[in-house]
């Protein structure tokens, strides 16, 4: 066979291979979103059969109209959940971002000193697992009277989230090159409006990504939250999941429709924000 | 339009002196060129006008206002960076606007200044673009019209040129030329680039670790250098530029070749001086390939091996041997040569220089 016919069917026979592999990371990836929401729509019976039952026999809303119907029917104050959330996780979040956008721009533009030493401590806090945070945590707040309430969630999740948030808008605003704001100085902006019309819109995309990353880790925390909070005063849906938990029963399927209910605003936030996400809108400022 | 004036000028990094007390005086419409080596301040006496770096000491004044603490807003100057610096996420008319906008001038008043700009660079039917859709030559020139839209007092340029390409860099040379003659204002432009600063400034500054070496109009600092580093900085190629010492109104190079001492030094050096000898390759060809500027008397020749040629075209530099070092010449009407040919090179003395050895300060006087 000549070389030419050789290589073709090499790189079709690669390329077969490449879809394939995609393939199967894909699934891996999106199988358990899928089961979880197919278990929400199928009886206990089924989600607890051994071998699974991969096709469900009959597929029923009976878990969603449960959770909403009230206390003493099966349901959870799934709308008070909801609302601690939201509060929370926007709340903490909004904060996450304007702290990190003040200190990402400082550690991108500024030296100062020890610039290393606080920006690896900052990091090395994230190394800490919250649930390690949980216990002593739990005692200051005692003392200080702030378990269960927004305000002292809010604060837990911003002491997480910001040196996140701080890291990765540095790296953004380092993609920025100076000269642009030396531009917009020179063009007749003050320091302040230079950052607002220049730097800051190129920077977007970073800033948006810093922020659906920090409202996801806010929205799903659980370690923390299950410690702070006792009351639908500030219990998080996450926490609300533990509702489905008797002494001796885990009704799953409830569950499973309750993990529902958390993921579609979270998925919505990401797709909305994703627009933002995109990349090289610094292309073109300097040479190339 | 204004005038420009640094006095004492002083620039420290903590300890370290970059700029070292300098003066200058840049006249209403004057186009003035800022040469050196990097490192040599250039850029950040640039950035000190402008206000985008404080100063350590000294004064500024634009016009007859003392600028040295206002912010670059303040100062109304315009400036083009190496970089460009385009916004990217504004269209080439919203780059040019910007100035005007932040300003508070009407839409309509921003269009039309905006079109009037773009007319004279010639960027009409690109003003809806992004600068990611330009090429190199129109970003530069998108730069330039961001720069003139708000007729400013002074325009300052970073090295504009310096990443476009050598056809395009000559092309944009001719069109910063026809602007500064159109805009009439005051140019302080920074280049390391001498051809540059000779084809465009009425005047050059040649700077060097952070001291200005000579100020002149190009001609002057062409011919009359103060210094062997203007002399061996402006030109191209550059100047040819041995030690010797003097002896019985001779020149002897470390070789024991000799020279006659040129007639216009005779009395500015004294026996067992030690001088540098400089001698641009202008002025120095193969016998009958060469015109000599001076008196015919003056000028010199010597038999010389060859020992590299680089063929022009209209003309060849030959790299000839004498004093144990290679000399560039000028070849006019060229023909062929080969490495080790003799030929007879003309030394036109009347235009060669003398520099102190110790000071490197010419001796011309």
């Amino acid at each position: 066979m000549d070389e030419n016919q050789t290589n073709r069917i090499k790189q079709i026979l690669l390329k077969i291979g490449h879809l394939v592999g995609l393939f199967i990371a894909m699934a891996i990836i999106c199988l358990p979103g899928l089961w979880i929401v197919l278990s929400s729509l199928r009886p206990t019976v089924e989600i607890m059969a051994k071998p699974p039952v991969w096709i469900p026999e009959s597929l029923s809303f009976d878990a969603y109209i449960a959770m909403f119907s009230g206390v003493g029917q099966g349901g959870i104050p799934v709308l008070d959940y909801f609302r601690n959330s939201i509060i929370i996780s926007v709340t903490s979040t909004v904060i996450a971002l304007a702290i990190g956008l003040a200190g990402g721009y400082a550690f991108a533009r500024y030296r100062f000193r020890g610039k290393t030493a606080i920006f690896l401590g900052f990091m090395l806090t994230r190394t800490v697992p919250g649930i390690a945070l949980s216990l002593p945590l739990f005692f200051v707040y005692a003392k200080l009277g702030m378990i269960d309430t927004h305000f002292g969630l809010i604060l837990a999740y911003v002491a997480l989230n910001v040196p996140f948030t701080v890291w990765l808008i540095d790296g953004f605003f380092r993609q920025v090159p100076r000269d642009l704001a030396e531009a917009a100085q020179i063009d007749g902006c003050t320091r302040w409006q230079a950052f607002w019309q220049v730097e800051f819109p190129l920077a977007r995309s970073g800033i948006a990504s810093a922020g659906i990353f920090a409202f996801l880790i806010s929205w799903n925390e659980f370690a923390l939250a299950s410690q702070l909070t006792r009351s639908t005063n500030s219990k998080t849906l996450p926490v609300g999941l533990l509702d489905y938990t008797a002494e001796f029963t885990i009704d799953w399927r409830g569950m499973c429709a309750l993990a529902v209910v958390m993921i579609i605003p979270a998925l919505t936030l990401t797709f909305i924000v994703q627009k933002h996400l995109v990349s090289g809108l610094t292309s073109g400022a300097v040479k190339g | 339009m204004a005038t420009v004036s640094l006095k004492n000028l002083v620039k420290k990094y903590g300890h370290l002196e970059v700029v070292h007390a300098i003066n200058l005086d840049v006249a209403d419409r004057e186009f003035v060129a800022l040469v050196g080596p990097s490192g040599c301040g250039k850029s950040t006496t640039l950035r000190m006008i402008a206000g985008l770096e404080a100063i350590s000491g000294g004064h500024i004044h634009i016009g007859d206002r003392e600028v040295n603490n206002l912010p670059p807003r303040q100062r109304n100057i315009s400036m083009v960076f190496q970089s460009y610096a385009l916004y990217p996420h504004m269209t080439v008319a919203e780059n040019m606007g910007f100035s005007l906008k932040i300003a508070g001038k009407s839409q309509d008043e921003i269009a039309s200044a905006v079109a009037d700009a773009a007319k004279t660079l010639g960027l009409e039917e690109l003003l809806d673009r992004r600068p990611s859709q330009l090429s190199g030559g129109q970003r530069q020139r998108v730069a330039m019209g961001r720069a003139i839209v708000r007729h400013p007092d002074v325009f300052l340029f970073d090295e504009p040129l310096s990443n476009l390409d050598a056809k395009l860099r000559m092309q944009m040379r001719t069109e910063i030329k026809k602007l500064h003659a159109k805009v009439q204002s005051t140019v302080i432009y920074v280049t390391h680039d001498q051809v540059e600063a000779m084809t465009l400034a009425d005047r050059i500054v040649i700077m060097r670790d952070g001291h200005i070496e000579q100020v002149g109009p190009p001609e002057e600092v062409f011919r009359r250098p103060a210094t062997r580093f203007v002399a061996g900085f402006i030109g191209s190629p550059t100047m040819n530029l041995h030690n010797a010492v003097v002896s019985d109104g001779r020149l002897v190079f470390a070789n024991g070749d000799t020279l006659p001492l040129p007639a216009q030094f005779k009395d500015r050096v004294s026996a067992g001086q030690k001088v540098i000898f400089g001698l641009r390759p202008d002025d120095l060809y193969p016998t009958g390939h060469g015109i000599h500027s001076g008196e015919a008397a003056e000028v010199h020749a010597v038999e010389v091996p060859v020992s590299l040629t680089e063929p022009l075209g209209n003309e060849t530099l030959v790299f000839a041997e004498f004093a144990g070092q290679d000399w560039i010449s000028r070849m006019l009407n060229p023909k062929p040569l080969r490495v080790g040919d003799r030929i007879n090179l003309s030394f036109d003395l009347s235009q060669s220089h003398l520099f102190d050895a110790a000071s490197e300060k010419s001796l011309r006087g």
